[in-house]
């Protein structure tokens, strides 16, 4: 006689993340056996290498400018490349991408120009790409309310019956915020098809993971709201893209959401704001640094015979030029305009916004007048 | 299914299928969302008890049964996850509508309305869409507990990006209701609790346009302005003053924002005074901003200067001394009086 699963035994087999986190390429470049994940095929590994270099460039590139005065401030990726690059290669191309602030390198791994990526930090315009052109969201600044459109966006493709799946993007600070708690529920409840990535850097801004949470982990959780949950090395780019391509499996079967926890390290402070020496030391930044996510697929290409000095030099060469494109882009002039504060509020204009938009004209020309004048 | 949620912002709402009854503005809003969802295969309704219950003010009665699971359901008890997930399905090319229970249990939801939906228009210069109408059962006067009876209009009206609107009929509720699901924009739709189970038949056609005041009662001596559960109040308050000798315009706003400066403007002047009547505390109210648009637009029309009928500056109270917080005739009637009719004479 067989006796029915218990609601523990249930859980267990589909649910809770690995005691450990997965992997496929150790911190030494070593290959790793794992039961759960698939290594990608050799030219993926080598794209994600390449996608990596550039991103590590344009992000240092991107740092030095707003210390330049060119940017009004940039949350550097440096360290989470794995992440940024691997879950979003990872998508298929009607999938959509939902990115935070710190998240501008998964933003032009998908392809969107960088300077329209940066408008935001350089303070041109709220979001300067057009979200639908390849299906990336405006970077969020608010934590968490992100995770919620995903969930709607998910839904809505299983309404019209057509295989496409969200992928957001948040923070170990986010997983504190009440809308991700709501979006993993409702994810859960409606099966929609979306992928949380929870790149766990260690910090919000200043706040440690111990302060944030008393979970073992924070994949624990998906399991309170029957979502798939996944435990990765975060640093690992290998194992970043397998988990994200095993979770659109998995959405694209109808089974539902996976929440994947990436464990990895902000290398840089919050923002060029912030003062990282007030809350960690050097000693915790070098441990990590030891763990770089580049230099173990380095090493791993290499060993494989997938990767030479040539390559190398070539994918640098690449990212000096993809710096100078960013350099000469952030030096041109900004596509500002004052009419369009009014443009865009409403579908069309409302009287008062057209007096208004009226009254900064007649300032702005008022203003040209007096300085054109001669005195 | 359009990627690229394009309406027509002219688009107005065919004539319902029975009009000739009377029906309850309940019944009217809940006709105006069969309509929309057998019009329009983007059409969702969605929130708490919406499904097979058909809402708790039974708005949404029959619709699941009529459209199936799929297009009108029950969700999660999370107003945030409401909004904030139709906010993706809008981006996805639905066109939810959907419903916040109450007045005060619409707040979980105010960071998603005022950051995400009012907002992400503006956000990607005009790239992304969201034609979503939030449903809220607004006000007292229903013997309702505590969180049950905020007026919360003035919150929305005050975040640019969103339209907010409010009937005071059925015929009114039905085609501002196709028209806020017919809008581009992201609306605030406030229906007035008190005012569910008025009778009335449904006209053709609509009043006005979604974002227009419409002159409810036409008077020579004073402009009344209310919206929403107190235009019936200041209808009954305009009976009464004929007795006093004041022949008292009703305006119904309709549309609280955007605001319909030329319609409301006209009848003061004509008038030469005015009285704003709202329910929600007066203290940075939404009366404040009709009265000071007013006074810029009409200084030298009025005979007097523009008194505002409110609630309180109290929170909500409890079922037995609501009747001392709420605008009545009486009340209204008392400020007519103060006008300064006087030096006129």
């Amino acid at each position: 006689m067989t006796t029915s699963p218990t609601i523990a035994e249930r859980a267990a087999a589909t649910l809770p993340p690995s005691a450990s986190p997965l992997g496929l390429i150790d911190a030494d470049g070593q290959p790793i056996d794992s039961p759960v994940l698939d290594l990608p095929p050799d030219d993926v590994l080598r794209e994600l290498y390449r996608l990596m270099v550039v991103g590590r460039r344009v992000d240092a590139q991107a740092t030095a400018l707003t210390r330049q005065g060119k940017l009004a401030v940039y949350p550097s990726a440096h360290g989470q490349e794995a992440c940024q690059v691997g879950a979003v290669l990872a998508l298929r191309e009607q999938d959509w991408l939902f990115p935070t602030y710190r998240d501008t390198m998964a933003v032009l791994t998908r392809r969107v120009d960088p300077a329209e990526a940066l408008s935001l930090l350089r303070g041109e315009w709220h979001c300067g790409y057009d979200p639908y052109e390849r299906r990336v969201a405006p970077q969020c600044t608010p934590l968490a309310t992100s995770t919620l459109h995903a969930v709607g966006v998910a839904h809505a493709a299983r309404v019209k019956q057509v295989d496409q799946a969200a992928l957001v993007l948040l923070g170990d600070g986010a997983t504190s915020e009440g809308d991700t708690h709501e979006a993993l529920n409702f994810a859960g409840v409606w099966r929609a098809p979306v992928i949380f990535f929870v790149q766990n850097n260690g910090y919000a801004i200043s706040v440690p993971l111990s302060k944030q949470t008393a979970a073992p982990a924070l994949a624990y959780k998906g399991v309170g709201y029957g979502v798939r949950s996944l435990l990765i090395d975060g640093n690992d780019a290998a194992a970043v893209y397998a988990a994200v391509k095993s979770a659109l499996a998995h959405a694209s079967a109808g089974q539902g959401p996976t929440l994947i926890e990436a464990l990895t390290y902000r290398v840089e402070a919050h923002t060029n704001a912030d003062d990282a020496a007030r809350y960690r030391d050097d000693a915790e930044v070098a441990a990590w640094l030891a763990r770089d996510p580049l230099a173990r697929l380095e090493t791993c290409l290499r060993a494989r015979g997938l990767l030479g000095d040539a390559d190398v030099a070539g994918f640098g060469a690449e990212a000096e030029q993809c710096a100078a494109g960013l350099r000469e882009a952030m030096s041109g002039e900004m596509n500002v305009e004052p009419a369009d504060l009014f443009a865009h509020v409403y579908a069309g204009p409302t009287q008062t916004l057209a007096a208004e938009q009226e009254f900064l004209l007649a300032e702005l020309a008022q203003t040209a007048t007096t300085e054109g004048s001669p005195s | 299914m359009s990627a690229t949620l394009e309406h027509s912002a002219a688009a107005t709402a065919p004539a319902p299928a029975a009009a000739a009854e009377p029906v309850t503005m309940a019944g009217a809003l809940n006709a105006a969302m069969a309509d929309a969802l057998a019009n329009d295969p983007r059409v969702l309704v969605f929130g708490e008890d919406v499904g097979t219950l058909g809402g708790v003010f039974r708005v949404t009665d029959g619709l699941a049964a009529r459209f199936g699971d799929d297009r009108v359901f029950d969700t999660p008890l999370a107003e945030a996850g409401i909004v904030g997930t139709a906010i993706g399905m809008a981006m996805n090319g639905l066109v939810p509508v959907v419903e916040m229970q109450f007045d005060a249990f619409a707040y979980p939801a105010f960071e998603q309305i005022t950051s995400h939906l009012a907002k992400l228009r503006n956000r990607t210069r005009g790239r992304v869409s969201l034609p979503i109408v939030v449903r809220v059962p607004y006000g007292g006067g229903i013997g309702g507990v505590e969180h049950h009876c905020d007026s919360s209009e003035a919150y929305y009206a005050h975040t640019p990006g969103l339209r907010v609107v409010t009937p005071c009929t059925p015929g009114d509720a039905y085609h501002l209701l196709r028209q806020a699901i017919a809008c581009p924009d992201p609306v605030i739709f406030l229906e007035p609790k008190r005012r569910y189970w008025s009778k009335e038949a449904v006209p053709a056609a609509a009043a006005a346009a979604i974002d227009q005041a419409v002159v409810r009662r036409p008077g020579q001596d004073v402009t009344l302005i209310a919206y929403g559960g107190m235009l019936a109040t200041a209808l009954e308050t305009a009976a009464a003053a004929t007795g006093e000798g004041w022949d008292v315009e009703v305006v119904d706003l309709r549309s609280l924002s955007p605001f319909d400066d030329a319609t409301v403007a006209a009848s003061v002047r004509r008038t030469g005074r005015a009285v704003v009547v709202h329910e929600a505390s007066g203290f940075a109210g939404y009366g404040a901003e009709v009265a000071a648009r007013l006074t810029e637009r009409c200084f030298h029309y009025l005979e007097a200067p523009i008194l505002r009928v409110t609630g309180f500056d109290i929170p909500y109270p409890p079922p037995s001394l609501e009747q001392h917080h709420l605008p009545s005739v009486d009340r209204i009637l008392d400020a007519i009086a103060r006008l300064q009719w006087d030096d006129h004479a």
